[in-house]
């Protein structure tokens, strides 16, 4: 079973509406959302008969107010400035706190209570090209990691029970956390990029990102048009790098338009960014294919 | 003032909102880029950098021979960085989110500080703008601890004589994002008229809401989706402070890396014009 991971470092270069449509040109795959934080797919895919399931991961800190005796002790150990005090009064701000106990353990009055966090929601479901595995995370909430891990796991059970030889993942932008979850032991990531100097510096970092875990990685370049002297940077620094550039792909507005109309580009209009595009998908399946 | 520039949506221009704040600012302004794993303001902004350190995060450092194995460093561990495997204590250093506890809680003194690397800060003049950046290590999953360290250097330049702060703040609207808008007087959400740019904008929107700031949309490459944006903008009472034209001259200045205030007159009046409402947003309305 192959896994491909679609990645950008920068945010905005087209990296959804591309594997919306990869995930209309696949054959025999689960499709994968792994930005939990701000996932789009679904706008495009209309997942259907979802099965739901929340997601509780970690606990946060709550202070008992009857119980608590001023003390300090946790303002004190508290290395988030989660703590706060208004006087007598000790509280804790909810979106600092990491929950790692620590003032739960060392408060002497016992004031603190550590209930399991709720942080979101993932979700199987149907989509018209294949089951998808996806999730939202409540806004404001962390351990996306773990949850793009779970996610993952899913996928992999969905792909071995059904027989299905292709996991599509999307993927969220930076080099952080919940991209490294994304990216261990996938079989290729596609480095989704823009030639303007953001898109080629963030192409750089998350390229080294997937030289650090030693995952094979080819790149695409989007908007191609907008700026050939910042193109052919990224070329240059491709052939550097021995990374694959698996396609160019221009400016079209019409990406906006079929995202409007809930449909991939590749459904949407049989134009020339849909035949470059389909061109683009037999060479990451080749590559895939020929490790 | 600190005004914080979010998205949730990646790509939408928050750091061509950030740079072209920062150009027609009409008062003494540090920029401070916390998208730490992607950063891109000093690529705009062209800083000439005059000093940076290495920020680090303290983990522990286990001394077996004063270790007895007694398991409460990690029966208190809740990231599985420290752990018993038989007759050794193991630690994890990339699990460790630096909370201290296990060298806390160790009666044997077996743990002491060690640290770990999380990147770089560097600091630098922009023209008359003071300018400060974090770059996350490569390979190092956590960014909100180095966005800390990023702000305590922040805190450390406020100290003689305290400036207006813009701050180009990373996608997304879980932890990361949250650290980077949580000490801001004012949040501007960039967002796109399409309808991924609008629902992570609602998602943002949510997401910061709890915090009880004042915020303000700036509508990117106007006229190039649909008018749902508007509709949900007007339904929540968000004010849309300035909209930017979709216009392919506007890409391709972007994508020369030129300041978008400075692309135009045009362009400069309608940054000009969405300071003073930011200011205005503070409650800090200055005079011109």
């Amino acid at each position: 079973m192959d896994e491909i991971l679609i990645i950008s470092g920068k945010g905005g270069t087209g990296k959804t509406s591309l594997t919306a449509a990869f995930a209309h040109l696949a054959k025999n795959h689960v499709i994968c959302d792994l930005d939990v934080d701000a996932p789009d797919m679904h706008l495009i895919l209309k997942p259907e008969n979802s099965q739901s399931h929340d997601f509780i991961s970690g606990h946060e800190a709550v202070i008992v107010e009857e119980k608590c005796e001023s003390c300090g002790t946790c303002l004190d150990m508290c290395r988030y400035d989660a703590v706060k005090n208004e006087g007598d009064r000790y509280f804790i701000d909810p979106l600092k706190c990491e929950g790692c106990k620590v003032c739960v353990e060392f408060c002497p009055a016992e004031a603190i209570d550590f209930p399991d966090r709720f942080c979101g929601r993932w979700f199987i479901s149907d989509t018209r090209f294949g089951p998808m595995i996806h999730a939202q995370l409540f806004p404001g909430e962390e351990n996306s990691g773990l949850l793009v891990s779970l996610l993952r796991k899913k996928a992999k059970e969905m792909a071995e029970e059904k027989g299905l030889e292709l996991i599509l993942s999307d993927g969220t932008p930076g080099i952080g956390c919940p991209v490294i979850a994304s990216l261990s032991g996938v079989s290729l990531a596609v480095i989704v990029t823009e030639p303007t100097p953001s898109g080629r510096h963030d192409l750089e970092r998350v390229a080294e990102l997937c030289g650090h875990f030693k995952i094979p990685a080819g790149i695409i370049i989007n908007k191609s048009d907008l700026n050939e002297k910042e193109a052919a940077a990224i070329e240059k620094f491709a052939a550097d790098k021995g990374l694959v550039i698996f396609g160019k792909l221009p400016h079209d507005p019409t990406i906006t338009k079929a995202m409007i109309n809930q449909q991939t580009i590749t459904e949407y209009a049989d134009n020339e960014f849909t035949r470059e595009l389909e061109g683009i998908w037999k060479k990451i399946l080749q590559s895939v294919t020929s490790r | 003032m600190k005004i914080a520039v979010a998205s949730g949506k990646g790509g939408t221009g928050k750091t061509t909102v950030a740079s072209s704040l920062v150009s027609v600012w009409n008062a003494p302004v540090i920029a401070m880029d916390l998208d730490v794993e992607e950063p891109n303001l000093h690529l705009f902004l062209k800083p000439e950098f005059t000093g940076s350190r290495i920020a680090r995060m303290e983990i522990p450092e286990v001394d077996q021979s004063l270790c007895t194995l007694c398991g409460k460093c990690s029966d208190l561990c809740q990231f599985k960085a420290i752990s018993l495997m038989g007759e050794i204590l193991m630690t994890f250093p990339e699990m460790c989110h630096g909370c201290g506890g296990c060298i806390a809680i160790c009666a044997e003194k077996a743990l002491r500080p060690s640290y770990r690397e999380l990147g770089e800060i560097s600091w630098g003049q922009a023209g008359k703008t003071d300018f400060i950046m974090g770059r996350l290590r490569i390979g190092e999953a956590m960014s909100p601890p180095l966005m800390r360290e990023v702000k305590k250097k922040l805190n450390e330049m406020q100290l003689d004589a305290p400036k207006d702060v813009i701050t180009d703040a990373p996608p997304g609207v879980s932890c990361p994002a949250i650290n980077a808008v949580m000490d801001s007087d004012v949040i501007v959400l960039v967002t796109e008229p399409t309808p991924f740019g609008v629902y992570d904008m609602k998602l943002a929107h949510e997401a910061f809401t709890p915090m009880n700031k004042p915020m303000g949309v700036v509508v990117n490459r106007a006229g190039l989706g649909n008018s749902e944006i508007y509709d949900y903008c007007s339904a929540k009472n968000l004010e849309i402070l300035a909209e930017i034209p979709y216009e392919r001259s506007i890409a391709e200045a972007y994508a020369s890396g030129v300041i978008i205030s400075e692309s135009s007159d045009k362009m400069k009046q309608l940054f000009l014009e969405l300071a003073e409402k930011i200011q205005q947003k503070a409650g800090e309305v200055r005079r011109g």
